[in-house]
């Protein structure tokens, strides 16, 4: 696979030169793949949010590189908005940005800052509200009349309508009722799925990650902990504990059944493969 | 770059003049502000310096610090120097160009001019280095309480001093948030002209009202809910009581007030 991202021992430091000083990513290095649905994991402090706003060009790194597409994102720094908006990037509560009269000018500011018009802005502002979920008699009304959870997902449509190349989503789900979060996450693994937009996703909840992504980037105190398939992270469970970090509710049942005797993998982290394993053992177990 | 305000910093610390009754230093201050004023010749500005060298050495502020503090003011120090050094009239001229002309006296008051506000801005930013916004509210709030009796709502506008101060910061967080956010999207807030610097600031001055409104609501709850209802009444946890060290604070800065009162009477 091609990598569309590449970090190149990147590193932040804050208060330089004062008694603040202090590390928020440190010589990280990896690549993020064309299309892939990657998943960020992370104590608090342990340097997410500061590494994801080097990745559109929000911070620019103390040293080290970002390139996008093989392009240093810094080499032509008059330019950095193109990484902007090819780079999306959903903050955390994003619903508080929003600030125009009508859900559709909102979502439009965006695609408006890149020079679209005419047409192809209307399309792009209609797909994205789209794919959201929000309906075409809601686009006419102010944003500060929809629920909270609408009100996410007009914030979410405002990036998605710039159509971006990796779209980047800090907590998308935080303070979503289950039902809410499980149909935001929908949207966005269909917008990943149709589109092949590589999609990074940061997230507290180890279940949200399990269930989504192709790959895991564990963080730890400003370094990368681990990186690897869901099965492969999670087949080291311990040394995820030890970062402060949980493991899924279901491969917690898998390692405490492990505890107890039985021969099982405790790295299974969804329901039906932990059920594939139950029943081998059952099968097995049969026999004596 | 909103972070690097330091307006009224604290320094926590574990000194004398940490320790001293806020109310003292506010008084110390006036004292201090009042002799500044009074002082006219080299020795009673050495006198000045010295009590806030010494201060400072009490304190442990470092010097760096505190001399960062007279960066915002920079521009006033330099032209106030600069206007009294060229438009004073004098009997003697020291200098002379062209129109530009220098006097033995615009000499003199362009020196004391600049070292005044100096002095001046050096001795208010220690007094707020040293002492927590919480307890300089506080000590303001003890020292206007006799104003309660002509129906100044003393107690209120602590109150609400203490609460813009604790906003404060979390409201430039907040401000950097909405602006990393509204970036992220393509807003574009540094080329253009007035009026397009002006429309891109739109963005970021909705939501900003808006969570500000909406945290003020949530406080104003949060202090009906604790059965807030104003000064009336009302005990404190920590209250105000004047020490050994207070007093001793006191005197040494009528002393020092004096002294300069004293000499300038007698022409120094």
């Amino acid at each position: 696979m091609e990598p569309i991202l590449q970090i190149k021992n990147l590193t932040h430091t804050y208060g330089v030169g004062t008694p603040f000083q202090r590390s928020a990513v440190e010589d990280m290095t990896f690549d993020v793949y064309q299309g892939e649905f990657l998943g960020i994991i992370g104590h608090t402090g342990s340097g997410k949010s500061t590494l994801i706003q080097h990745l559109n060009g929000l911070l620019k790194p103390t040293s080290g590189q970002v390139l996008l597409s093989g392009k240093d994102i810094w080499a032509e720094p008059k330019k950095i908005r193109d990484v902007r908006f090819r780079v999306g990037l959903v903050f955390q509560y994003p619903e508080y940005q929003l600030f125009e009269e009508t859900v559709y000018k909102d979502i439009a500011f965006g695609p408006i800052n890149m020079g679209k018009t005419g047409e192809e802005l209307d399309r792009c502002i209609r797909e994205s509200a789209r794919l959201v979920g929000i309906r075409d008699d809601q686009l006419e009304k102010s944003p500060f009349e929809l629920s909270g959870g609408q009100k996410r997902r007009v914030a979410l449509a405002g990036v998605l309508a710039m159509e971006p190349e990796v779209l980047i989503l800090d907590e998308p789900t935080a303070g979503l009722d289950p039902a809410g979060r499980e149909n935001l996450m929908a949207n966005i693994r269909d917008f990943h799925r149709n589109r092949h937009t590589t999609v990074i996703l940061v997230s507290h909840s180890m279940d949200e990650i399990a269930q989504n992504v192709d790959r895991i980037l564990v963080l730890k105190s400003a370094h990368v902990l681990m990186s690897g398939t869901p099965a492969e992270v999670f087949a080291r469970a311990d040394e995820l504990m030890t970062a402060g970090l949980d493991v899924p509710q279901v491969t917690r049942i898998a390692m405490a059944l492990k505890a107890r005797g039985l021969d099982i993998n405790p790295a299974v982290y969804t329901v039906d493969a932990l059920e594939q394993e139950l029943l081998a053992l059952r099968k097995g177990g049969a026999a004596c | 770059m909103l972070k690097d305000i330091t307006l009224g910093q604290y320094f926590p610390g574990n000194t004398v003049a940490h320790k001293l009754d806020p109310r003292t230093k506010i008084l110390l201050v006036v004292l201090y502000i009042v002799a500044l004023f009074c002082a006219k010749s080299l020795l009673t500005y050495g006198l000045m310096a010295l009590c806030l060298a010494v201060c400072v050495r009490i304190s442990r502020v470092g010097v760096k610090q505190l001399v960062r503090g007279l960066k915002p003011v920079l521009v006033i120090i330099i032209f106030t120097g600069i206007l009294n050094l060229f438009f004073t009239p004098g009997d003697r001229y020291i200098f002379e160009w062209g129109f530009l002309h220098v006097s033995d006296t615009g000499l003199r008051s362009a020196v004391f001019m600049v070292l005044r506000i100096m002095l001046l801005i050096m001795g208010t930013f220690l007094m707020t280095y040293t002492t927590s916004p919480i307890s300089l509210t506080d000590g303001l709030e003890r020292l206007l309480n006799g104003l309660k009796k002509l129906h100044v709502p003393v107690h209120e506008l602590a109150m609400m001093m203490s609460i813009a101060l604790r906003f404060i910061p979390t409201l430039i967080e907040e401000t950097d948030k909405i602006m990393s956010a509204q970036k992220a999207r393509g807003a574009d807030f540094e080329s253009g002209n007035l009026i397009q610097k002006a429309k891109a600031l739109i963005p970021i001055l909705v939501p900003l009202f808006i969570s500000a409104f909406r945290r003020a609501d949530e406080l104003a709850t949060a202090m009906e809910c604790r059965c807030y209802h104003g000064g009336e009444g009302r005990t404190k946890l920590h209250v105000l009581k004047y020490q050994r060290r207070d007093y001793i604070a006191l005197t040494a800065g009528v002393l020092v007030v004096t002294a300069v009162l004293v000499l300038r009477h007698f022409g120094l």
